[in-house]
């Protein structure tokens, strides 16, 4: 059905990165990147340590713009618009485009807070009902709700590693973003949290488009449907998952896959 | 050989930390037996159920309220103005200067942290206090609200810079986080960055409390030294440490004024006391987090 979808091309084309170069100061991060990430689709980004998957994750929500000496040229369509444009409004590209990071970071104030900080700082909804609605709707979506329903009032770091991360990726679609960028959204959670985050991607894709960034190459082949593979900065070979771990074209991703390096 | 080094230093270190618990221990104890003395000849409810503070009258008056009332009016003026100027301040040189204007700034307030009381409080005198009186039209320029200027001035270093460390430390990934959802970068700071912060910056306000309330030269210096209950923050006031500072030089040894301020000095000792109580009460709870 998904694959079907795919091959008709009826899935629109959310993320279109085009040209595009990005510099540490004069370090040269990224390098030429051209791709382009489908609608409600898992995206997986793969390759080894260091090649520049946060890099261009991070460059999808501009949220790369807050360390100091990045450079960037080349166009990300978002939508259609560029968002490195000058015009363009990165607090709504932002709102937009949700991101889950490496480790969790919920904020240091109550559960609740975490969840309702989004509404809040975009005045998505003022209504205390309204709010207390989408809180609790965006709790039950990451399968939080009935373990915490009864300490919202409690400081987010009292929570599990594996509970915290649901709680930021709750805080992520309350504000009904149409992407959530995951950064190595595993890589502080044992294999049974593991597996659990993995299930909810799979559930939350029928509604969002996703992009993963991992470096567990089992963990893409498990959720996504495409696959980026990266080395030093240039992306290297882009194609359906499964198509990148059976029968790759490049010689780079044929090694990286079966294991012989990275 | 090696390991009787290490015994005598272990041994030097030993005895200069009990040292430092004896002469704490010493310190009390003096001013306890002063001040109970004190409140065996003159009562506890006369020293602090008065304001009238007359200890050469005859016979001679010990109330200490007005004096308390003139503390804790400066080091209030002193916290008004400076907890606000001074977050403000480390919030600036930590989030929103560039790289240059901060490193300028950092050294300024760390020059500020460097200047005498006695050269703030001569400054405060000459130039503070007559500006004081033409601007707000006073009779006379030395009153609280100058003291309280003249303390802000010198709370604001240790304020600023506990805060900064406090902000700085914050991981970057709440400030991020608090961006990726839409957040403006003041709406990031401001709920995000600083409740983060906030235990840090409430040890940088106490400490900042605890050096305005033990603060003499400068206050006795610029806030009139009258002894009076005050209607306003523009009247001269005479603060506890002024007055023991003013006023030990002209006593007798063992005569009831001279434990009168002793007395007066367990009166500061408690409060700086709880002062520090509830700022460690704070840190440690933050830890707990
Ligand atoms: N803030 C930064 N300043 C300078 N160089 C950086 C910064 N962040 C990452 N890099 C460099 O950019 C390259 C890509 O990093 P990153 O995107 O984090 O890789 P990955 O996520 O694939 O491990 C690395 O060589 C890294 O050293
Ligand atoms: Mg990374």
């Amino acid at each position: 059905m998904d694959e079907g979808f795919f091959e008709n091309g009826e899935k629109m084309e959310q993320i279109e990165i085009k040209d595009f170069y990005l510099y540490y100061g004069k370090f040269c991060a990224l390098e030429n990147i051209n791709l382009s990430i489908k609608e409600k689709r898992i995206t997986s980004m793969i390759g080894p340590s260091g090649c520049g998957k946060s890099t261009l994750l991070r460059s999808i929500n501009r949220i790369n713009d807050t360390i100091e000496g990045v450079r960037t040229t080349g166009q990300i369509f978002v939508n259609g618009k560029n968002i490195y444009d000058p015009s363009y409004d990165i607090d709504s590209l932002r709102r937009n485009i949700g991101m889950v990071f490496q480790r969790p970071n919920p904020f240091p104030i109550s559960i609740y807070k975490n969840v309702s900080f989004g509404l809040e700082v975009n005045r998505i909804c003022s209504k205390k009902s309204v709010m207390n609605e989408i809180v609790e709707k965006s709790l039950r979506d990451v399968l939080l709700w009935d373990e915490i329903k009864d300490k919202l009032k409690k400081s987010a770091l009292t929570l599990t590693l594996e509970q915290q991360q649901r709680l930021c990726i709750a805080r992520v679609i309350a504000v009904k973003p149409q992407v959530i960028l995951l950064d190595e959204p595993c890589s502080a959670l044992d294999p049974v949290a593991t597996r659990k985050i993995e299930e909810l991607m799979l559930i939350l894709k029928q509604n969002y488009t996703i992009v993963i960034v991992t470096h567990n190459m089992q963990q893409a082949a498990r959720v996504s449907q495409d696959t980026a593979f990266m080395l030093l900065g240039k992306l290297i070979e882009f194609n359906k998952t499964s198509t990148i771990f059976t029968k790759p074209k490049k010689k780079e991703t044929d090694d990286y896959v079966s294991g012989r390096f990275g | 050989m090696k390991k009787t080094k290490d015994k005598i230093i272990e041994k030097i270190i030993f005895i200069c930390g009990i040292l430092s618990i004896i002469f704490v221990a010493l310190i009390f104890g003096f001013l306890f037996k002063e001040g109970i003395e004190f409140f065996r000849d003159f009562g506890l409810k006369n020293f602090l159920g008065s304001a009238v503070w007359r200890p050469t009258s005859v016979p001679p008056q010990f109330g200490i309220l007005s004096l308390i009332a003139g503390s804790v009016l400066v080091t209030v003026g002193a916290c008004i103005i400076a907890v606000p100027l001074g977050i403000a301040a480390a919030l600036y040189i930590s989030e929103l200067a560039p790289k240059a204007i901060r490193d300028i700034l950092k050294s300024l307030v760390e020059l500020m942290a460097a200047v005498p009381s006695v050269v703030i409080g001569f400054v405060g005198m000459v130039i503070v206090a007559p500006y004081v009186r033409i601007i707000l039209n006073l009779p006379t320029g030395l009153t609280a609200f100058t003291g309280s200027l003249v303390l802000a001035f010198m709370a604001m270093p240790t304020i600023i810079t506990i805060s900064e460390d406090a902000i700085r430390s914050v991981p970057k990934q709440y400030k991020d986080g608090a961006l990726a959802l839409g957040a403006t970068n003041w709406q990031a700071i401001r709920r995000v960055v600083l409740m983060a912060a906030m235990p840090g910056i409430i040890a940088a306000i106490m400490l900042g409390i605890g050096r305005v309330i033990g603060e003499t030269m400068a206050v006795m210096m610029v806030t009139g030294n009258a002894a009076h209950i005050p209607h306003s923050i523009f009247e001269p006031v005479r603060t506890m440490t002024a007055t023991i500072a003013a006023e030990m030089g002209e006593t007798v040894r063992e005569s009831l004024h001279y434990r009168s301020l002793f007395a007066i000095g367990l009166i500061l000792f408690l409060i700086t006391f709880i002062v520090n109580f509830v700022a460690d009460l704070f840190s440690g709870r933050s830890k707990n987090q």
